[in-house]
């Protein structure tokens, strides 16, 4: 692979010296465990003087828990989110989650805002530099065709992070630091359907923190990919679901590695009230919604008609084992 | 600001347990450093670019790929590459098990994969098999077919480290 081209590399201390750094050049980038931005930027893809690391910043750092939720630190490692306890009690999905991304390495560099604000993927984007030249440079960089779909006027690149569904599930907000100051919004809000504009994030902006109100649903999360380990999702699906009275009474269903953005899926207060044994034909609707709202395109290698029904697979597959667990309980 | 990019500095690190100065510039690689600078050429590129596992090593006793960490980065860390496990006619007892249960045939995946059970015999002393396959799920090898490495680890369990 090609080398990193020359940058310079600024440790900010403090939120405040990091948002500093940020405006002292246009063609700075934030990084934190550099798990894809490295392999980006040795692809050629982005040029910037300066590398700003986070992972020096106190504030962004550790996992606190009180009776109003759990916030996490941006710069919190996903081996560190994945070997929590507690929160794995309070928020099974998102630990699933942490766990599933790259393999132990990776985990061990990669990062909670790293992995929300992951570029998104492509078979003709994550390529060498002089691959993507040959074949005329893509929409999402340098280029103005998307060979995903050439009579587009988007990219389609797609979100592959696996953090972001589990905590969408869970309802998490997020606080962003930038010029203007902090300021905090839903994660849900943080996205865009754009495979080359994905994240809502002014210039000099980065996120701080990550918010997860109290929630008493019970969560999974689950990954198709080629291997078991090393692989971005062809699908991720994280499922939170509650019941009350034998009932389900809260269902919130988010998908990954499909679509631009990671998805929340709409519709699915239409299956809430059922009886907690869930039967055959609810499945089938919770299938339906899920193909119908996936936007899988030809990303990957794998055919995105396997995804779209991959993802609805293991959201009914998540979804029955929640249902079954808080059916026992009910039943106990 | 453009004209401090690519300029070598000082860094200081432990290196496989010695005090290290190395002058490097912020954009070069740890594996760069080690394999062209520090003449440790124990880690390997394999990929070269986070999915092989070839060039793993250990960063604060943590598995990291030197192909995506910088040189910079390492500074006041505690850095272990291969040639700081076991000696020259002593190896360890992991390095023994991998050798005894012929867990590497070609050998070119074998640094990295002793360096990431390394890690995961020092956080879990006695891993069952679905850890030591979740442990080196990272790291690819064409040769083995994975059976023999993982019985090589195994067998290094309840050794001294």
């Amino acid at each position: 692979m090609e080398t990193l081209p020359p940058f310079r590399v600024a440790t900010p201390a403090t939120i405040a010296e990091a948002v500093a750094a940020a405006q002292e050049s246009r063609a700075a980038r934030f990084i934190a465990g550099g798990t894809d931005l490295m392999v980006n930027l040795r692809h050629g893809i982005g040029a910037p003087d300066v590398l700003i690391d986070l992972r020096g910043i106190v504030d962004l750092h550790g996992v606190w828990t009180d009776l109003a939720g759990t916030t996490v630190g941006a710069a919190v490692t996903l081996a560190e989110l994945a070997g929590d306890a507690a929160l794995a009690a309070r928020y099974p999905a998102v630990a699933e989650a942490a766990a599933a991304v790259g393999a132990p390495a990776h985990r061990e560099a990669g990062t909670v805002g790293g992995n929300l604000c992951l570029d998104t993927r492509c078979v003709f984007y994550n390529r060498s530099a002089w691959w993507r030249e040959a074949n005329g440079f893509c929409l999402k960089h340098q280029g103005s065709v998307c060979h995903v779909a050439p009579t587009g006027t988007r990219c389609h690149a797609a979100f592959s992070g696996d953090l972001a569904p589990a905590l969408l599930v869970h309802d998490a907000t997020v606080e962003i630091a930038g010029p203007q100051g902090l300021r905090r919004q839903a994660l849900d809000a943080l996205y865009a359907e754009d495979g080359a504009a994905h994240l809502r994030l002014a210039p000099g902006e980065f996120l701080t923190r990550v918010i997860l109100p109290a929630d008493s649903a019970r969560s999974a999360y689950a990954k198709a990919r080629a291997r078991a380990a090393i692989d971005f999702p062809l699908a991720g699906v994280a499922v939170a679901l509650r019941a009350e009275a034998g009932r389900v009474a809260a269902l919130r269903v988010a998908i990954t590695g499909t679509n631009a953005r990671p998805l929340l899926l709409a519709g699915t207060e239409a299956l809430l009230g059922a009886a907690v044994d869930v039967d055959a034909a609810w499945l089938e609707r919770l299938g339906k919604l899920v193909q119908k709202q996936v936007q899988p395109m030809r990303t990957t290698l794998l055919a995105a008609q396997y995804r779209r029904r991959v993802a609805a697979a293991l959201a009914q597959r998540l979804a029955a084992t929640l249902a079954g667990a808080a059916s026992q309980a009910h039943a106990a | 600001m453009q004209d401090t990019q690519g300029t070598p500095e000082v860094r200081v690190f432990r290196l496989n347990g010695r005090p290290h100065a190395a002058l490097v510039a912020d954009h070069v690689l740890l594996l760069d450093y080690l394999r062209e600078q520090a003449g440790l050429t124990g880690t390997k590129r394999g990929c070269d670019g986070g999915e092989c596992g070839a060039c793993t090593v250990l960063i604060d006793g943590r598995p990291r790929l030197a192909c995506l960490t910088r040189a910079q980065e390492c500074a006041g860390h505690d850095v272990e590459t291969i040639e700081g496990i076991g000696a020259p006619g002593r190896m360890s007892a992991l390095q023994r098990a991998f050798h005894e249960r012929l867990g590497t045939q070609c050998g070119y995946c074998t640094p990295g994969m002793v360096m990431a059970a390394e890690a995961l015999l020092r956080r879990d002393p006695d891993p069952d098999e679905a850890a030591i396959r979740a442990a080196l799920g990272g790291n690819l090898c064409r040769c083995t077919g994975y059976v023999k490495i993982i019985e090589a680890v195994h067998d290094a369990v309840g050794t001294p480290r």
